[in-house]
């Protein structure tokens, strides 16, 4: 094997390591420097499915209680998220036999108000499906905590 | 980007395994001028094993990251290149064919852990529990039977035949529990306490129980002189609660007791003292002769300048010639044979991984997930650092393994866990949120 070869082979390979790298650079891409400005048509809607754009026009801006002890109550709505549960420093605080001391959390992202339910042992409700991992609260949709419906409103 | 990459995954997977099967041919070549003939075995071992891997992803982890794992490819499947160059150049501890069985356990450990952990935030219920299996880990090498003493430190368990490292996994259950604790009390941590001139000092009874495990875990690693993993737990234990709180005052806090902690064990441990003395004088002749000096650091030195910018080529070096150039030196043996080009590519591969490991973190919706994708990404960086650090003399040496490079089964295993963690947990950041009204036949109703 002569010298130049193996000059040749040891070149080449830093080459396809650093290109390796570059390629895997490549598929970070938008993750590092954002996505392009122009979407690309080609991509399939199927892929691109987290809807960032807003469902609905115009946020929610309230949280109002429809039900329970504290009916009546309306909470704005800002950028922190609202936690709700016996404890007291809860943002909405219940007394409430059903619910758990730290029961469920409302909180805002990409322009949607997602409800968490944080281990509460009777559960959260969102309309009639119990709350198991984070959900997104569309507007007037009820959730219920023990004796406590709460909605999102404009 | 929440697409899952499925065609980018596998491509670049393919990629990695091809590199390595290429740096197994140019290694044959380098040495005899002939392609070895182990290459294709070794070669379709490797990449039947990521095809495995693969699989298990695509079926248990749709969305994961599509990067981590043709990443880890690499960086393990030019460890596993380098081990079988040694092995080659007639060193008989290193042995390729044993490296390839520990990464094939390492990937049935990567699958089991995706397979069995549906939803990672289930350790957040163990988060005592994972404290004191760290603990117990630990201290295991410290029993009279099953523990055993390697190279003088006495960090190994024996059951039959096989040796393992506890210390490797003690780490992911640390880890673990810090971050279950962390969430719980980082409001308090962050906000309760006193001011005292620039630094906010905490309540000790917040404080209590992880000042203790990081005590109990310090503490036996310098009594088994595993001066390696304790550094790594202190980093880990800092930049956990750095991100959990946001405080820089804790920065300042770690930094100061570390710096008082090294003065300390170096007073009071001779072995502490003498990782400080072959680091600051390893250029003493006296030293470099001495049982125990600086002999190891200085090849390795020495090996990485005659590698320069662009090596001497896979196969063309002397890599063999520094002790331990398969485990704890081969990075070193990575620099003389790839050079500095090569070096900087495997550590843009490892900063790759950790990148994809912050993102998973930032990209996390629940606080405990955040802090454990941090938390294991960090202690893979600072793994690297130390390991990295230490053999190029910016910090003192300290035993610990090349993450996926090294020869050493625990810390494969251990290493391949953590990756399926942060599979699972970047699986769970990407996944589009879920409709918001379910099917109402298959839930719970509530009535009145």
């Amino acid at each position: 094997m002569s010298e130049l070869t193996l000059l040749l082979i040891r070149l080449a390979f830093l080459a396809v390591l650093w290109f390796f790298v570059i390629a895997a650079v490549g598929v970070i891409r938008t993750d590092l420097f954002g996505p392009r400005t122009a979407p690309a048509p080609a991509r399939k809607p199927a892929k691109a499915p987290r809807p960032v754009s807003k469902p609905k026009k115009g946020e929610p801006r309230q949280l109002i209680v429809t039900g329970g002890p504290l009916q009546g109550t309306i909470i704005n709505l800002t950028e922190t998220p609202i936690t709700i549960g016996r404890a007291n420093d809860a943002t909405l605080v219940l007394s409430d036999d059903y619910a758990s001391s730290r029961h469920a959390r409302l909180f805002p992202q990409d322009g949607q108000w997602i409800v968490e339910d944080l281990g509460s042992t009777n559960g959260t409700y969102l309309e009639r499906s119990k709350v198991t991992r984070p959900t997104p609260v569309p507007l007037g949709v009820p959730i219920r905590i023990g004796k406590t419906v709460i909605e999102l409103r404009k | 980007m929440t697409a899952k990459r499925r065609v980018a995954q596998l491509g670049m997977l393919a990629f990695a395994v091809l590199i390595v099967m290429g740096a197994y041919a140019s290694v044959g070549l380098g040495i005899n001028g002939k392609v070895p003939s182990g290459m294709l075995g070794y070669g379709l071992g490797l990449g039947g094993l990521m095809l495995a891997a693969y699989l298990v992803l695509a079926k248990w982890a749709p969305w994961a990251d599509p990067l981590l794992l043709p990443l880890v490819t690499l960086i393990n499947g030019l460890g596993l290149v380098m081990i079988y160059r040694i092995e080659l150049a007639g060193e008989d501890l290193a042995s390729a064919a044993n490296q390839l069985m520990w990464t094939a356990l390492g990937v049935v450990m990567f699958s089991a852990t995706l397979i069995a952990l549906k939803d990672h935030r289930v350790l957040q219920r163990f988060t005592y529990t994972a404290g004191f299996a760290g603990i117990a880990l630990l201290l295991l090498p410290m029993l009279p039977f099953i523990g055993k003493e390697i190279n003088g430190a006495r960090i190994w368990v024996g059951i039959g035949p096989f040796s393992i490292q506890p210390a490797e996994f003690a780490k992911l259950a640390l880890v673990v529990f810090f971050a279950g604790y962390l969430v719980a009390k980082r409001d308090v941590l962050a906000l309760a306490g006193r001011r005292l001139l620039f630094i906010d000092l905490p309540r000790a009874r917040d404080l209590g129980p992880v000042l203790i495990t990081w005590g109990i875990s310090l503490g036996v690693l310098v009594m088994q002189k595993d001066l390696g993993s304790s550094l790594l737990l202190f980093g880990a234990f800092i930049a956990m609660l750095y991100i959990a709180t946001q405080r820089t005052s804790w920065v300042l806090i770690g930094v100061l007791l570390f710096v008082g902690g090294a003065f300390i064990a170096g007073q009071i441990f001779s072995h502490v003292e003498a990782r400080f003395n072959v680091w600051l004088n390893a250029e003493d002749p006296a030293l470099y002769d001495a049982d125990g000096g600086s002999f190891q650091l200085m090849q390795g030195m020495f090996a990485m300048g005659s590698g320069g910018i662009l090596g001497t080529g896979l196969g063309q070096g002397y890599p063999y010639k520094i002790p331990l150039s398969f485990s704890d030196f081969i990075f070193t043996a990575m620099g003389e044979e790839l050079g500095l080009t090569g070096l900087m590519a495997i550590l843009m591969v490892y900063a790759l991984i950790v990148e994809r490991g912050l993102r998973t973190s930032l990209a996390a919706r629940d606080p405990f997930t955040k802090l454990l994708a941090g938390g294991l990404s960090f202690i893979l960086a600072w793994q690297v650092f130390i390991i990295v650090g230490g053999v190029t003399r910016l910090i003192p040496l300290t035993g610990l393994v090349t993450p996926f490079m090294s020869a050493g089964g625990s810390a494969l295993l251990a290493n391949w866990m953590l990756i399926a963690l942060l599979v699972r947990m970047s699986d769970a950041a990407r996944r589009p949120p879920p409709q918001a009204i379910q099917d109402e036949g298959l839930t719970q109703v509530m009535q009145r």
